[in-house]
């Protein structure tokens, strides 16, 4: 190595002589390079997907710690812990390793809350940021796949949330189980060949939650971890999307390079995760299990409501009418099969396969990495507000004993608000987005065409009044903005565009110059008021000749 | 650089090492690379990458007030976070040391209710401000950039050639030709397909030897009795209450599907009684039996509003009336809970007639319709 030891750039420091040792190697220099210079684009809503992936990994690192300790048994054991209600009670290991791990293992409680929170989370940020996608049409060409993808995750993720909160084995997750067990048997034909093969058996057997177990801690992370994995991976290769705005088109990505912007901040949001998601575990409590009891078949507690993420299933099967549909030769298709099976089934299914249901309605095939704003497509956004208000309403009706309870409202009613609400809901939801999303491009094309209220009213020479309004680009001669839309926020206050000089630094005592803020705007020139000096900012959206320039009125 | 070894499968000293990686390596010497300050290089990196920096945002300025600032905000923020993370130890490890044991009990320290939440405040307090720290360095003092990147669709050249190689190595196979070859292979990935399905048979076992779900533990003759194994007597109850009873086996009050309500019915109740058909006399005097488990999804149905003659399951809000047969009344439940034939026998104790004449618990496919 003495002759490259002098070669004109050869490193002096230990540490590039460390870094070009390792690039002898792995010759990882130019990976590692193109991979630092990627472009991410910045907005807010574009975390969402990492505030999963963070609590995933939270949900992974304290399952692991609980792993130490549960025992997935459903063994009979007598309760002798600490926990002195219990004490001398009969119930299954799985049972008594929880309480266990609540009780005497130092910080196990905390670790249990900061695993159930962050589950909880995990499902909710992957909602959220489905509908991110959905919203902004990031689905369609060419992340179809990951579209699906997302959509498999999410049902495992559901999945995992089962199986999880089951292994506990307490009054309230066998309750669960028990209505896990009526689904599966209630599938046409197969329903109870289907149950004996996930049972072993009648309900309850011993197996279940042995088996609930593995599929939790191994079957079902294994595949989200292979397609978490495929998922940044076309991420990375397709490049994330973005908003319109100035100089970014189909073909760029506008923002940070990974480092070292784009990295502090998504390590920061990690550390915000992991910080949100402990103090939740240590100072919300969740699923105190000991006050439940063991599970016997013959109790029940009223409010038995599953995590958030089953509520609407819940929900649909509380208001699905009583609907056996009875076959002849005594075969019978049980009115539990609909609301669970079925509706879980569809929702899915047609969520997973709306980019293609969209692109055959719309005729739309070509390639998208611009986003678009929920109102320039009113048909989607209004389908999806309709679809998330069926959601809501089953949500809601998961609920409906513990608001009949709470509001004093009777149950019978609160079933059939959510009877009705399913259905009538839904159209005028999509009827008010609909005009919503028209009324919002309106506004947008009209500020385009005519400007900015500013709030300044003008008394012309022949007595009338008038509101000034400043336009956002270059006016024709009828005084109307010549500015197209472009699929970007359209600023509607005066302050977006400058109107107004920024706050001076500083809480206490201002830690910069007044004057020099000043200055350093006059040069900066914001906006576009600021950039064409010499037009009155208070004389324009009026054309010359006087009159109004809007379209006739009267 | 040891090429002169000649042991056998080396090349004799004749090995040369190949060219450099090409492209970049040819157009710029280590000289040039040299000559150039770093954030020019920084520059060209991104340049071949596709990445173009527009503009930058300096950070603030050395030594400035703002500078400082900024550097005692970041800096400040992190020793918190290490606190924090401090006084997560020493809550920790100092539990049942120099603090009170964290340990539940039933005089209840204020310590051991205080544990948890102070594991999760000084945890969470320490990991959002490292995120907080990073969140205000990167926005106070890292410079802002705003690059470009340019996104490539698929190239012609690669599809094309990627193609001819593919296509190349299927027809060098003579796979197309040879059928005999394709015919077994998938007749081999068929069987092999299977048979790696097979031990999954494992899983499968006949529903209906026994008709498990069609009978329960309950026996001509079996006495009723409490959770505690206490058999029960007519008068025991006072009219319109309700208790659960289980079969006297032993575990029989953890079947899940033997539960019953033993229901002592109101005058007012037994008058407006209309039992289902065929079995008016399963009840005995004002004492009827129903089964305990509901027929919609298999919860305990457990409310009783004797006032109505209500039962309500918690679960999904079925409602049965007692006086019809518990036939449902409101909500998704379809079929009446089944009732439990009894009387009582020569010791006065409350005995069963026989099992539920129809199968208890949620619906199936082939489940026996009465």
């Amino acid at each position: 190595m003495a002759a490259t030891a002098t070669a004109p750039g050869a490193p002096t420091t230990r540490l590039g002589k460390t870094a070009t040792e390792i690039d002898d190697r792995l010759i990882v220099a130019g990976p590692l390079r193109r991979t630092l210079n990627k472009v991410f684009p910045d907005h807010w809503s574009f975390l969402l997907g990492e505030i999963a992936l963070y609590s995933f990994l939270i949900a992974l690192l304290s399952g692991t710690y609980l792993t130490f300790f549960f025992d997935a048994s459903m063994r009979e054991v007598v309760y002798e812990g600490s926990y002195a209600p219990l004490r001398g009670v009969e119930m299954s290991a799985a049972y008594d390793s929880a309480l266990n791990l609540s009780f005497d293992v130092r910080g196990g409680l905390f670790m249990r809350q900061v695993h159930h929170w962050a589950a909880l989370l995990f499902v909710a940020s992957i909602v959220v940021h489905l509908l991110r996608v959905f919203f902004t049409g990031a689905f369609r060409r060419p992340r179809e796949t990951n579209w699906i993808i997302g959509v498999v995750m999410l049902v495992l993720a559901l999945l995992m949330g089962v199986t999880g909160y089951t292994l506990p084995d307490d009054l309230l997750s066998g309750t669960g189980l028990r209505i896990i067990s009526a689904i599966i048997l209630s599938v046409p034909v197969i329903g109870t060949w289907a149950h004996w093969a996930v049972f072993g058996g009648d309900f309850v057997g011993e197996l279940i939650i042995g088996r609930f177990y593995i599929a939790h801690v191994l079957i079902i992370p294994a595949i989200l971890l292979a397609l978490i994995a495929v998922h940044l991976l076309l991420l990375v290769k397709q490049k994330h999307a973005q908003f319109p705005g100035p100089g970014r088109t189909e073909h760029n990505v506008v923002g940070n390079r990974l480092f070292p912007t784009f990295a502090a901040k998504a390590t920061g949001l990690l550390f915000i995760v992991f910080g949100v998601i402990a103090a939740l575990g240590g100072l919300v409590q969740i699923n105190p299990v000991w006050l439940w009891g063991p599970y016997n078949p013959a109790q029940v507690s009223a409010a038995s409501q599953p995590d958030w993420y089953i509520l609407f299933l819940d929900g649909s099967t509380r208001i699905f009418p009583a609907w056996d549909i009875n076959l002849p030769g005594d075969y019978t298709i049980p009115a539990l099969f609909w609301p669970t099976v079925v509706v879980a089934g569809a929702m899915f299914t047609v969520l997973a396969l709306y980019p293609m249901i969209e692109r055959k309605l719309s005729g739309d095939t070509a390639s998208h990495h611009l986003l678009q704003r929920p109102r320039d497509v009113p048909v989607r956004t209004s389908l999806g507000m309709m679809a998330l208000t069926f959601y809501g309403v089953l949500m809601l009706s998961g609920g409906n004993d513990v608001f009949a309870d709470k509001f004093d409202v009777s149950l019978n009613a609160m079933t059939w608000f959510g009877r009705l609400g399913v259905v009538v809901l839904p159209p005028l939801v999509y009827f008010l987005t609909y005009r919503i999303c028209l009324g919002l491009q309106k506004h947008d094309r009209e500020v385009l065409e005519h400007g900015i209220e500013t709030g300044v009213i003008r008394r012309l020479p022949h007595g009338e009044f008038i509101e000034v309004h400043q336009p956002l680009g270059p006016v024709d001669e009828h005084g109307h903005g010549t500015l197209a839309y472009g699929g970007a926020p359209v600023p509607k206050k005066m302050n977006q565009i400058g109107g107004a000089r920024r706050a001076i630094r500083g809480f206490f005592k201002p830690i910069e110059e007044p004057a020099q803020v000043e200055l350093e705007q006059g040069r900066e020139g914001r906006g576009l008021a600021a950039a064409d000096e010499a037009r009155e900012l208070t004389s324009s959206g009026r054309p010359s000749e006087g009159g109004r320039p809007q379209e006739p009125r009267d | 650089m040891t090429t002169h070894d000649t042991r056998p499968g080396s090349t004799g000293g004749a090995d040369t090492p190949g060219p450099l990686h090409g492209g970049p390596d040819d157009d710029y010497t280590p000289e040039q690379l040299a000559a150039m300050p770093r954030e020019d290089l920084d520059r060209l990196g991104a340049r071949y990458d596709g990445v173009q920096i527009l503009h930058v945002d300096p950070g603030p300025e050395p030594g400035s007030p703002m500078e400082r600032r900024a550097v005692r905000q970041v800096g400040l923020t992190f020793t918190l976070a290490g606190l924090s993370a401090l006084a997560f130890v020493v809550v920790y490890v100092g539990a049942g040391w120099f603090f009170p044991d964290w340990q539940w009990s039933v005089s209840g320290s204020d310590f051991s209710a205080l544990f948890t939440p102070l594991l999760g405040a000084t945890m969470g307090l320490a990991l959002t401000l490292v995120g907080v720290g990073l969140v205000l360095f990167s926005k106070k003092l890292l410079p802002h950039e705003t690059a470009v990147q340019d996104k490539h669709d698929g190239s012609h050249f690669d599809r094309v050639t990627t193609g001819a190689t593919l296509v190349g190595g299927l027809h060098n196979s003579g796979l197309a030709r040879r059928k005999l070859i394709t015919r077994s292979l998938g007749f081999m990935g068929g069987g092999l397909g299977l048979m790696l399905l097979m031990p999954l048979g494992g899983l499968i076992k006949n529903p209906n030897t026994g008709d498990p779900l069609g009978r329960t533990s309950w026996t001509e003759g079996m006495r009723l009795v409490r959770n505690d194994g206490s058999p029960i007597r007519p008068g025991d109850q006072e009219p319109g209450s309700l208790e659960t009873v289980f079969p006297a086996v032993p575990g029989g009050n953890r079947q899940s599907d033997a539960a019953t309500m033993l229901i002592r019915l109101r005058p007012a109740q037994l008058e407006q009684m209309a039992p289902r058909e065929g079995q008016a006399d399963f009840g005995y005097g004002d004492y009827v039996a129903y089964s305990k488990i509901c027929t919609h999804a298999g919860c305990p149905v457990s409310l009783y509003e004797q006032e109505t003659s209500r039962i309500l399951c918690p679960c999904h809000q079925s409602q049965f009336d007692v006086t019809q047969g518990a036939k449902p009344v409101f909500g998704p439940a379809t079929r009446s809970l089944p009732q439990l034939p009894i009387t009582v026998d020569d010791e006065g104790y409350f005995v069963a007639r026989g099992d539920y004449p129809e199968a208890v618990g949620p619906t199936y496919w082939n489940r026996e319709r009465i």
